[in-house]
């Protein structure tokens, strides 16, 4: 789970072009969006390309990208959950 | 009603002038690395420029530079602000990256945050959502720089009062070939209040013509 998590922020910040931001700058429970990384729905459409590219995860509903896509933790747990399937 | 040109900026050939004079050069070679040296020498403090493709990286830092150094979003509302910009390559550079997201049936996976960069007038939003800038834009697709026609639309658009100031110029970006020319038209009444002659230009093809060279 943590090597995961170290994973996805590294591909978080390349795809979304964080510059300035390092890895240990997020804390893989704060929310991504608004008050967290203040990433936008373009980003959000990022993460799921991300999601299917790099994971071979497709979300079928999404409506359940609020979820997923909370927190770098939350999309950690939902990529374990679904590769395992 | 006759107007000036107030101030301009031109960056082309590793090197960043405003009003003639060099403000900024840089040894990177590179655009990726040019621009951002730019964008740290000029404390642009917007991390969304990063999201953005070279073109509206270039035509975003080059209208800020202006648009801060001369404080129009101050003095006036942005509704009477507008953004007239030109180019010859339009999109090309960021739409053929895009087409090649999309060339494999097998390794299909478009980008959505290029995808919204392939459309030239993008970077004029960019420019208007940063200093809340509301009144008319466009971005019109010539060969070459058209100083007649960049003279005659803007003229229009402040003859009829609906503008008071107007950002135009000539922004391109092909394969790493760049160049960039903007300028800043206000009222010559308004200008006259807050210079002397001889601080500005009067906005006129010739003049549009000479700046742009550099």
């Amino acid at each position: 789970m943590e090597e995961l998590i170290e994973k996805l922020k590294n591909e978080i910040i390349e795809v979304l072009n964080l510059e300035d931001i390092e890895p240990e700058d997020i804390d893989a429970d704060d929310p991504l969006f608004n008050e967290g990384l203040g990433l936008d729905s373009i980003d959000a459409l990022e993460l799921i390309v991300l999601l299917e590219k790099n994971y071979g995860i497709k979300i079928e509903d999404p409506r359940d990208g609020r979820k997923i896509f909370f927190s770098v933790k939350t999309m950690a747990e939902y990529i374990i959950e679904h590769q395992n399937n | 009603m006759t107007n000036a040109i107030t101030t301009y900026c031109n960056i082309k050939d590793w090197l960043i002038k405003i009003d003639g004079q060099t403000d900024f050069s840089s040894d990177e070679k590179e655009f990726r690395k040019f621009i951002r040296a730019a964008y740290r020498n000029y404390k642009t403090g917007y991390p969304k420029f990063f999201k953005m493709d070279n073109l509206s990286k270039l035509g975003f830092l080059t209208a800020d530079i202006l648009i801060k150094r001369s404080g129009i979003a101050d003095t006036y509302a942005g509704e009477e602000i507008g953004i007239i910009l030109s180019n010859s390559s339009s999109s090309l550079d960021t739409d053929e990256k895009h087409q090649e997201t999309i060339n494999d049936k097998d390794n299909y996976f478009p980008s959505p945050s290029m995808f919204v960069y392939t459309l030239p007038n993008i970077m004029a939003g960019e420019i208007s959502i940063r200093h809340k800038i509301k009144g008319e834009n466009a971005v019109f697709i010539f060969e070459r720089f058209n100083p007649e026609f960049l003279y005659s639309y803007i003229t229009e658009l402040m003859a009829g009062n609906k503008l008071k100031c107007c950002l135009g110029g000539w922004v391109d970006y092909y394969q790493d070939h760049y160049e960039s020319f903007l300028f800043l038209v206000e009222q010559t009444e308004t200008v006259k209040r807050g210079k002397k002659a001889g601080e500005y230009i009067i906005f006129a093809p010739k003049n549009l013509e000479k700046l742009f060279k550099g």
